[in-house]
């Protein structure tokens, strides 16, 4: 607030309370006497970096307040150059993990850490250091890999067909930043509002997947909001999973490398046969 | 005529009755209406389904006719209309509010043909709310949840479904079904307890003075759509969960040896919705959120003696991944009116 009245940042996108206890929404404020409403606690699940976009060519400075994932979220799209770094003022805020009417989110449960990979300024406390994690973030990818290829075909046609093609996870994925997505152009036939087969949806999703490969930090929140309940995060961390074993570990948004395992070329990159010996066909 | 019959028994029910029926179900943990078939899993408690009853009078995807293109010639083939009496069973007080919302769309001139037909085979069962959830607002919208307008309406007391017919259609359905008579106390008792139960939601009674056709510039202008709008995704999610959202696009796909023309939802939310030669006339999501509200409570109650488009069901409350919906947009702009 007091950035605000000094005229340091002319714009705060934080969290504001609705009509239930868990009913929290991102929002924006823009004067000191709005920031009454501001609000953050146990419901700012939500990834505001993707908001950034937005607000990158607006007037003056916008502040941020970005969880330890979430400025993960916030580096890579500064090395996309989707964002420029000074139009920012980035508030770190420590994480208890997160939670929504049914308890802690699935993405705090597989949690990565409380570092803050980019910030201003940081406001936490002891507690918010601690772990959140109670669960290993790839028993989900390894439990579909000891399955057979038919097994997991099975499995994935089942999820992806409850897929609505509402577009809920490609619009809230801070990697999906294409100002025109190829799937909104009316003259890309591929823009369909409507599955020609019942194949189609399950082939957006995975070929989104293939788009944000080496990209996704692996932040959770298309699996949050798919009013489906589609894992679909299980896609992406096999991606990751896949990527650090064969090129080395590895994880989106951290540092300063803009060079990205698929982005550079070695001599020591898999072959293609890798996929017929990893197939487990 | 008031029956009864053991809640035990409303799968057998279902399953006896000689029509296709369409009945709530859950799976993977989520409830829509579907064709029921044996070994389904019946989601008769559930408030509200995450899919609504819409699914069923105007489904997601439909095709409307086919073009073959044969030499010179273009045979044109129609998708044939419902042609057979059905069921549905289940349906709750908003969702029929909503059905007659879209009866206002579908069935004014000129009749939508293919929406017309389901109406007229179908036979409605519907269920009172016996414990509605902190998210339902239907009597705001002229939805109660206490006495559903349908053929026939089943009361939930205790271990029974009380059942009363309140059409000829209704009374020759619940005749298949050979159930012993029933007193009315019950369902006079019950339908005081939803009331007072109601009552108790957090909102049960919302400010709707202005919204109408004669506060229509206010609103539009309110600078509290920036705000308001601005953590919208634009994801299609309360379209599609919406028992009332009615947009729909039609698309032609090229089969090879001629064109499948067939129709989907649309959604206000998308960038590409309503796009003309010129661009789109909503070219922010500031527009289209604004859209979608302006026409269910400005709008539409404009053009059809102020019935709402909104039926309070509160599937947007639950559905919206960053916690928009209309309640909040009646009490931002509402609140304005006051002012």
């Amino acid at each position: 607030m007091q950035l605000m009245n000094e005229g340091t940042v002319a714009r705060v996108v934080g969290w504001e309370k609705g009509e239930g206890e868990c009913d929290w929404t991102p929002a924006l404020f823009e004067s000191v006497q709005e920031m009454d409403g501001f609000v953050y606690g146990d419901y700012a699940g939500a990834n505001l970096s993707k908001y950034c976009v937005k607000m990158n060519k607006a007037e003056g400075k916008t502040l941020v307040v970005l969880k330890p994932c979430d400025t993960l979220s916030f580096r890579q799209l500064i090395h996309e150059h989707r964002l420029n770094r000074d139009n920012f003022y980035l508030i770190g805020a420590g994480c208890k993990g997160m939670k929504d009417e049914s308890g802690l989110l699935l993405k705090c449960k597989t949690c990565k850490g409380k570092d803050f990979e980019i910030f201003d300024e940081i406001i936490d406390d002891e507690e918010s250091k601690q772990p959140t994690a109670i669960m290993d973030r790839m028993e989900g990818v390894t439990a579909l890999e000891n399955e057979t290829a038919q097994e997991r075909f099975d499995f994935w046609r089942n999820e992806l067909s409850r897929c609505i093609r509402c577009n809920a996870c490609r619009n809230v994925c801070p990697a999906c930043t294409c100002e025109k997505c190829v799937f909104d152009n009316p003259a890309s036939s591929v823009a369909s509002k409507a599955p020609v087969t019942d194949f189609e949806e399950n082939v957006f999703h995975i070929i989104r997947a293939f788009h944000v490969a080496g990209r996704c930090t692996d932040c959770g929140e298309c699996s949050r909001v798919c009013p489906q309940h589609i894992p679909l995060h299980l896609l992406n961390r096999k991606f990751i999973k896949d990527m650090n074993e064969l090129y080395g570990e590895y994880q989106a948004g951290v540092g300063e490398e803009e060079r990205t395992p698929m982005t550079t070329y070695t001599k020591t990159d898999a072959e293609p046969s890798i996929v017929r010996e990893r197939g487990n066909a | 005529m008031t029956y009864q019959f053991p809640k035990a028994n409303a799968e057998a029910i279902v399953k006896g009755i000689s029509r296709a029926v369409y009945a709530p179900v859950e799976k993977d943990g989520l409830t829509s209406f579907e064709r029921y078939e044996a070994g389904m899993n019946l989601a008769l408690d559930t408030i509200p389904t995450d899919k609504s009853m819409k699914d069923v009078f105007f489904p997601q995807w439909e095709n409307l006719m086919h073009f073959r293109v044969e030499g010179k010639t273009i045979e044109l083939t129609e998708e044939e209309r419902c042609h057979q009496d059905f069921v549905i069973f289940g349906a709750r007080a908003c969702d029929i509010q909503a059905v007659k919302v879209l009866d206002k769309v579908f069935l004014a001139d000129p009749v939508d043909s293919y929406y017309a037909s389901r109406r007229e085979h179908c036979t409605l069962v519907a269920l009172a709310c016996d414990k509605p959830e902190d998210s339902c607002f239907c009597k705001n919208f002229g939805a109660d949840p206490a006495s559903p307008d349908a053929d026939v309406t089943l009361y939930p007391v205790g271990d029974d479904y009380y059942v009363q017919t309140n059409t000829e259609k209704g009374e020759a359905l619940v005749k298949e079904w050979n159930l012993d008579k029933a007193e009315e106390g019950p369902v006079e008792w019950l339908k005081g307890e939803i009331g007072k139960k109601y009552e108790e939601l957090p909102f049960a009674h919302l400010n709707l003075k202005g919204f109408d056709g004669e506060h229509l510039k206010e609103k539009f202008d309110s600078p509290k759509w920036k705000k308001l709008s601005m953590a919208c995704l634009g994801c299609g999610s309360c379209t599609f969960a919406c028992p009332t959202c009615q947009c729909y696009d039609i698309r032609d796909y090229d089969t090879g040896n001629g064109v499948q023309r067939y129709r989907c939802w649309d959604s206000c939310m998308y960038s590409d919705f309503t796009l003309m030669a010129a661009g789109t006339p909503r070219p922010h999501q500031l527009e289209r959120y604004r859209q979608r509200f302006m026409h269910k409570l400005v709008y539409f109650p404009a053009n059809n003696d102020g019935m709402y488009s909104c039926v309070g069901c509160g599937r947007c409350i639950k559905k919206c991944p960053m916690h928009l919906h209309i309640v909040k947009v009646i009490k931002a702009l509402g609140e304005e009116e006051s002012k």
